[in-house]
């Protein structure tokens, strides 16, 4: 980034940008789109939200992707990673080169990065992956290693193999199938890739009930872990109050944070796992959640808080 | 010459007829980084409770054909933190900001009247009547002709005289004109409508339903009809009382057509979610659609429809 860009905590930008490329790599599209503000604020972890369908579409909400990339060519590229998996996604991966595209971004809290140059170890699931390798460069530029653990159920569906092989100190791959790297999921050899490479700091992203395990190991071993969770999100900029989910905050209270600004990137222990999909009797505003917190009040995160190497 | 698209709001002026809708915009601050919030002609906020609320479980929304269904449950902190945080933020950056608030109790909503009347720079209340009355076996007030009254009228004596006070109705009834005279009789300045239809989805390939609370709000371009209907109908009972419209309007053009319905205001709410400068953008256009017709004032063409039935079906022509 340059020196004269933009703050880095400037806002995000609408643009109607252009497409430059859709690409196929293996069971996923990559799309490539000239939205030059969005390129010069962008973090790593952050997203964008796309509107699909075109003029007078009947699908109303937008689509949100994590950024896998920036690039400075064309003034500035935001690439994201998708599956298609309804007709939105369908559209998106017919779209053509130098057709325009509407999209918002970059959106949400990105990936804290250490002060010191620590051991990473970066794990993602699927395409959970794509926001994993701007973070991994922004490591390097930190002079952190940085260490690869990726899984999915095959080996098409591993994003990013290659590249985390050749850039990553390590690289491990995990597939249900065994069609790729070791057979079983991520969290199966996670405790090995730690100890092989002394990890200080684990970033994840990819399905919940992977940043779940991913996060209840962490603690086991006694490591921070920062993920980026996958809600379902509608507006992507705050105001819908879809994508929320139980964390507890600095202060010991869970509220109900909207995973699109207050995240997409938490601390994995701060996150209740256990009670996404309800709203626990103790949150914040939950009916009687005052006289549930006097009864029996949580520890919250504190014991974790302050960490070294680990600031925001 | 640009027409002049000022518009009254019970006694107050707004410099344009473009509002957001509540629910669908926070309290502003979000939107504030797309769109100027002093440049619409207010910001309706998300319906204010008196006590902090952590909403209904996820999943909380779901697409459906040109529109969505939303199960959100007025998650929100509060009329306190509302008060400290949200109204001054707004009034800060200029915006006018109609406050919406919602309650279980006829005493709640009156409680949240009297706070917001002690604090200033409020430039209108929309009561969200459509929620459970716990002291009527969970009925919505706006489904019951006595309950809206009661609401309105107890809000109306709580709150100062020069802030207008605008019901907010629901749909989902069997004869909405009845509700629209009761709030108007118990002191309602004007008549937003429609809120949301409770409508359902369920997923064929889990064959669960998809929201955990079940049910949901329906909202978008798929609901206009309904709202343009509803405006249509309640104009035409009570031709004198303002209207604030909204319903899946997407464009000028969509502004327009309530407009003509009756409304002399217009809420962007589901628009806003697929395009955050919904608001700015749907103004810009509704003032094109009104100069392309040679209108020169707003105010000359709410509820013109009334006065041109379709050619067809002019008197003697119906066989």
């Amino acid at each position: 980034m340059t020196s004269d860009g933009p703050e880095p905590d400037a806002g995000p930008l609408q643009v109607r940008g252009t497409i430059l490329t859709v690409r196929r790599i293996d069971a996923y599209h990559v799309m490539t789109v000239v939205a030059p503000g969005i390129a010069a604020r962008f973090r790593p972890g952050q997203f964008v939200a796309v509107a699909v369908g075109g003029q007078d579409t009947s699908m109303l909400l937008r689509r949100c992707f994590s950024i896998h990339d920036v690039r400075p060519d064309h003034g500035g590229t935001v690439e994201f990673v998708f599956s298609v998996v309804g007709r939105g996604t369908q559209w998106l991966a017919e779209r053509r080169p130098r057709e325009a595209l509407d999209l918002t971004g970059p959106l949400g809290r990105p990936f804290p990065v250490p002060r010191d140059p620590v051991s990473c170890l970066l794990v993602g699931g699927g395409y959970g992956s794509s926001p994993l390798f701007a973070l991994a460069d922004r490591l390097r530029e930190r002079g952190c290693t940085v260490d690869f653990l990726l899984g999915a159920a095959s080996g098409d569906k591993v994003f990013g193999a290659l590249t985390a092989r050749r850039t990553g100190r390590s690289a491990t791959i995990t597939t249900v199938d065994g069609s790729l790297g070791v057979r079983g999921i991520v969290t199966d050899v996670l405790g090995q890739v730690i100890h092989d490479a002394r990890t200080d700091v684990i970033y994840a992203c990819g399905p919940m009930p992977m940043l779940r395990q991913v996060t209840a190991l962490a603690r086991r071993y006694d490591i921070p872990v920062q993920v980026a969770v996958e809600e379902s999100m509608a507006c992507g900029i705050g105001v819908c109050m879809t994508c929320v989910l139980p964390v507890v905050g600095s202060d010991g209270i869970t509220r109900m944070v909207r995973s699109c600004v207050d995240g997409p990137v938490f601390r994995g222990e701060r996150v209740r796992w256990d009670d996404i999909g309800t709203i626990p009797l103790d949150a914040f505003g939950a009916p009687g959640w005052e006289q549930r917190r006097l009864r029996q009040p949580r520890p919250g995160g504190e014991h974790t808080a302050g960490r070294p190497g680990h600031g925001a | 010459m640009a027409p002049d698209l000022r518009t009254k709001l019970g006694q107050v002026e707004l410099p344009n007829p473009i509002l957001t809708a509540s629910g669908c915009a926070g309290a502003g601050r979000e939107l504030a980084q797309f769109i100027d919030v002093s440049k619409i002609g207010a910001v309706v906020t998300k319906s204010v409770m008196l006590a902090p609320r952590a909403g209904r479980p996820t999943p909380r929304m779901v697409e459906t054909p040109s529109g969505m269904l939303n199960a959100i449950g007025l998650q929100g902190p509060g009329i306190d933190a509302f008060l400290q945080r949200d109204l001054p933020w707004l009034l800060s950056r200029g915006a006018r900001a109609v406050v919406s608030i919602a309650g279980s109790t006829v005493e709640e909503f009156a409680e949240l009247a009297a706070r917001l009347s002690d604090a200033p720079g409020v430039t209108a209340i929309e009561v969200n009547i459509s929620c459970p009355n716990v002291e009527h076996r969970g009925q919505v007030f706006a489904c019951d002709v006595t309950d809206s009254g009661s609401v309105v009228a107890a809000v109306r004596a709580r709150t100062r005289r020069d802030i207008p006070v605008f019901a907010k109705l629901s749909p989902d009834v069997t004869d909405i004109v009845s509700i629209a005279r009761s709030c108007v009789t118990a002191g309602a300045d004007g008549l937003s409508m429609i809120n949301t239809l409770l409508g359902m989805a369920i997923d064929t390939e889990t064959m669960r339903p998809v929201l955990a609370g079940l049910t949901g709000g329906l909202s978008g371009p798929a609901i206009r009809p309904i709202a343009v209907r509803c405006i249509w109908q309640v104009r035409e009972a009570l031709p004198g009382v303002p209207i604030i419209g909204m319903g899946g309007v997407l464009t000028g053009r969509d502004a327009l057509e309530l407009i003509l319905a009756g409304a002399s205001m217009v809420s962007v709410g589901t628009a806003t979610f697929h395009d955050p400068s919904a608001t700015v953008r749907i103004l810009r256009e509704l003032e094109e659609e009104l100069a392309r017709r040679g209108i020169d004032r707003l105010s000359d063409v709410v509820g013109l429809a009334h006065e041109m039935r379709p050619a067809g079906r002019a008197a003697g022509s119906v066989v």
